[in-house]
């Protein structure tokens, strides 16, 4: 990559740039050079296909964060394969996702043929439907519920106790003599 | 010395048994020459379980392959740092390095504790004895790390090559410290049970235990989230795993229990809510070592399937039904000396924060096992990903942070109408106006514009605290601002010190909420080619492929592809990401000669990152085109990502503040001479 040839094609490539203005856009500057191989391929990991425009498609990344790679990693299908490249699962479900998308299915389509395929387990998080809805209403139930009763209690005691209603008439303290209090308390041992 | 191992693990297991007994014969009858046995029996326990695993770790160091645990984890090459990481990094020896620290905790316990808590000493030696006795006996009988092999190979395994980093050097060890050390408030708490002490008196003992756990915990915790970030790959550091799951559970609930304990400490209000608490977090703790051992729910992080997961089940039902009985007989004894006045009101600030603190364990426990729940309900499995957690739980998470605000803020017993004017003026006041800044500038993620708008809150909130109370050092005591705000705080470290680690909190929270405006893409590069990516802070980066080196390096062969970044036309620098490939030797010679190696592991991938305060570069090399120089890389701009290591920092300086024993107490022990025995001392 240091040979004349390419520090011309290089100096041609900058100065052809230089003349045309291009707009920015997300595709990569291409370069006319031929890439040498490796002195160890197998020890670079496995090898990868280029990159076409499906791979950072918004729709096809947004829809694989929503499937399950089968693999056993946990992971969606996108960051499976975009970051455990020993995995050869989840380039094969993206493979078969750009598939249905060719084939002109839209997202619901795509994750119902995934879900009749592989079951349930295939979605990163269940479905909103019948028993599944307690995985998410049951927290936030529990602890609206729970929040009330203490609420509505402290509200019903303060209203029925003399002792507590008295408690209002505390001097209000703020939080530089409230410090000058403890540190003094803290003093005499308190 | 294996044969030493295992004589020190059977004396232990034997130790543990007769500190048992004659820690609880010892308390209930108060014959002190049991009580004394059971402490001299904690300090034993330690010494014999020292020894067990001096010899493991000379077995691992002497690369004596016939013990199958060395075999397996480690190999002639690995450095010998991880070679003594090596020891917990297996299933048997991080059961060994659990039982072994547990002894080392029972003992300063015992050695520690001021003497005014002697009536609880022998029951928290009986506790610390039987949960020790667990573990020798798991280590011993499930999974041993002495085991040899019928024969001995030539080479290790090796580690996993995505152990081979520091971070997982001191993750585990802390995160392990965290969850050991919880045994020691609980063992506490049960003595003041058995005891029926239950005045504060436990509470005092414990503090700086708890203090401890937590912080053993939060760095646990924040050096895995370092470790997920910079081995996995993935950009990201937190991906609600079981396992991850599994440790969050406690700090939650211990965060929980530090709060609510000021409530019994100064009101002697919640004790059964204490006590609940901090048996709650013990049982959690073991729980989350059940998930991690057992199998039963599918993690990345998990030890090998084994049959130990059936001992930690008997054991954390057993633990439930022991500490619910006992709970259930002294209720009578945990009433409450007062009652709650007002909803407005610093208690009842506190008490809502424990309601949303738990709440949230129990969505991430829920969460965790409704895989299995479902399983057995509908007979079908279902999947419980980051979607789930973030839509429930974020929104927990919010309101937490508002009640970080809020809590400070409010007056014990019950707060006016004017006091609350007051206080929440100018926090309320910052917080709308940094709301009104995030949307007028056109940020548009709701969850996120929330979050800083919170943040801003609980941060003025807490300025506040601290210009109030150094003003009022100023007016009365005429000391300069840096005078008063030392002093003010070593004069109520617990208190300040509080303050600090919401800071932390606070910082998380928004380092956290960056992650919202994540962008990464994928790009195949020949040497020479670029690809521009625009940043969520509006700068435009240029990636250069500039190609692929390949070389031997330590114990590996690394393939390290290079790109030139660039910042708005500026080069700022170069990031290398790397495939590295490990290897084992096929003769018994040292060092290996590298024609005679062959590959151990898949290749794993180390991520290239440049970190400044706005963003992360996070450069991932996917892998060659074609066996070529042509790269196939992950470009990821993670925002904010450095604040949340910021934000860990922030947390522990702040949790060391509110351990540290104050000036006071200093000078008591030395003019008494007791340092070894620090006399506790009530703190508004």
């Amino acid at each position: 990559m240091n040979d004349s040839t390419s520090s011309r094609r290089d100096f041609l490539s900058f100065a052809g740039a230089a003349l045309v203005p291009v707009a920015l856009t997300q595709e990569p500057v291409q370069s006319n050079e031929e890439a040498a191989p490796l002195y160890r391929p197998s020890w670079a990991g496995r090898p990868r296909n280029r990159v076409t425009d499906y791979e950072n498609d918004p729709f096809i990344v947004a829809l694989e964060g929503t499937i399950k790679c089968t693999c056993g990693c946990n992971l969606d299908v996108y960051t499976c394969r975009t970051t455990d490249f020993t995995c050869t699962v989840s380039p094969a479900m993206h493979r078969e996702v750009v598939s249905m998308m060719e084939d002109g299915m839209t997202g619901p389509e795509i994750v119902d043929a995934f879900v009749a395929q592989y079951g349930e387990t295939v979605l990163m998080a269940p479905k909103k439907a019948g028993f599944n809805l307690t995985a998410y209403w049951l927290p936030g139930f529990v602890i609206t519920v729970v929040g009330s009763l203490i609420a509505w209690s402290l509200v019903r005691r303060h209203r029925l106790s003399p002792v507590a209603a008295a408690s209002s008439v505390i001097p209000d303290v703020d939080a530089g003599d409230q410090a000058l209090l403890e540190e003094e308390l803290t003093k005499l041992g308190h | 010395m294996t044969f030493l191992g295992q004589l020190a693990l059977w004396v232990a297991l034997l130790l543990a048994i007769w500190g048992s007994v004659v820690g609880f014969v010892g308390g209930a009858k108060q014959r002190p020459e049991l009580i004394l046995s059971s402490k001299r029996t904690t300090y034993a326990l330690f010494g014999v379980l020292l020894v067990a695993s001096l010899s493991l770790l000379t077995a691992l160091v002497k690369h004596d392959f016939n013990v199958a645990y060395v075999a397996s984890y480690t190999n002639r090459d690995l450095p010998m740092v991880y070679v003594l990481a090596a020891f917990y990094g297996g299933q048997a020896g991080s059961l060994l390095f659990w039982s072994v620290v547990l002894a080392l905790f029972a003992a300063l316990a015992q050695w520690m504790t001021p003497r005014r808590y002697d009536h609880l000493l022998p029951y928290v030696a009986g506790v610390t004895s039987v949960v020790t006795l667990f573990f020798v006996a798991v280590t011993l009988f499930g999974a041993n790390p002495f085991e040899r092999l019928a024969f001995t190979p030539i080479d290790g395994n090796g580690l996993n090559p995505q152990l081979q980093n520091p971070g997982m050097v001191v993750h585990p060890p802390m995160l392990y410290l965290g969850y050991i050390s919880v045994t020691i408030p609980f063992a506490f708490g049960m003595a003041a049970l058995l005891s029926k002490q239950l005045d504060t008196g436990w509470l005092h003992a414990i503090r700086k235990w708890m203090l401890v756990s937590w912080l053993f915990l939060t760095i646990g915790i924040t050096l895995g989230m370092w470790w997920a970030y910079v081995e996995l790959g993935w950009g990201g550091y937190w991906a609600w795993d079981p396992v991850e799951n599994a440790s969050f559970l406690p700090w939650l609930t211990m965060t929980a229990f530090l709060h609510s304990v000021m409530i019994q400490e100064k009101r002697g209000m919640l004790k059964k809510w204490n006590m609940i608490l901090i048996s709650g977090t013990f049982v959690l703790s073991i729980f989350g070592t059940f998930i991690t051992r057992s199998g039963i729910i599918s993690s990345v992080h998990s030890f090998t399937q084994s049959s130990v997961g059936y001992f930690f089940l008997g054991f954390l039902i057993l633990i439930v039904v022991a500490v619910t009985a006992l709970l259930l007989s002294r209720l009578p004894l945990l009433e409450a000396d007062m009652e709650l006045e007002s909803m407005v009101s610093r208690e009842a600030s506190f008490l809502f924060n424990n309601l949303l603190l738990v709440g949230v364990a129990f969505s991430v426990l829920w969460g965790t096992l409704f895989p299995i729940i479902s399983e057995l309900v509908r007979g079908t499995q279902v999947t419980v990903g980051p979607p789930f957690f973030n839509q429930v739980n974020i929104p927990l998470g919010l309101g937490l942070l508002g009640l970080t605000g809020i809590g400070p803020l409010i007056a014990w017993r019950h707060a006016s109408s004017s006091h609350l004017r007051r206080q929440f003026i100018v926090p309320v006041g910052t917080g709308l106006v940094v709301l009104a800044i995030l949307t007028a500038v056109g940020v548009r993620d709701f969850y996120a514009v929330v979050t800083f708008g919170l943040a801003a809150f609980v941060l003025a909130g807490i300025v506040q605290e601290f210009s109030r109370g150094i003003g009022a050092r100023h007016r009365l005591h005429g000391e300069g601002y840096a005078t008063a705000l030392a002093r003010m705080v070593a004069r109520n470290r617990r208190r300040y010190g509080g303050y600090v680690v919401h800071v932390g909190i606070v910082v998380y929270f928004v380092a956290f909420a960056g992650m919202a405006f994540k962008k990464d893409m994928e790009a195949s590069l020949l040497p020479g080619e670029s690809v521009e990516m625009r940043s969520p802070f509006g700068y435009t980066y240029e990636f250069t492929h500039l190609g692929v080196s390949q070389g031997w390096e330590l114990n590996r062969f690394v393939s390290a592809a290079l790109v030139e970044v660039k910042r708005n036309g500026k080069t700022i620098g170069r990031i290398k990401s790397e495939k590295r490939q490990h290897f084992t030797c096929r003769v018994q010679v040292d060092p290996c000669p590298r024609d005679l190696r062959e590959a151990s592991f898949e290749p794993s991938t180390e991520a290239g990152i440049r970190s400044d305060l706005r963003e992360d570069i996070y450069v991932v090399f996917a892998g060659s085109v074609e066996g070529t120089e042509e790269a196939v890389y992950r470009f990821t701009l993670n925002p904010l990502v450095w604040w949340v290591w910021f934000g860990g920092v922030i947390l522990v300086i702040g949790g060391m503040v509110t351990m540290w024993p104050s000036s006071r107490v200093m000078t008591e022990r030395v003019v008494r001479g007791t340092a070894r025995k620090p006399q506790m001392v009530g703190t508004v």
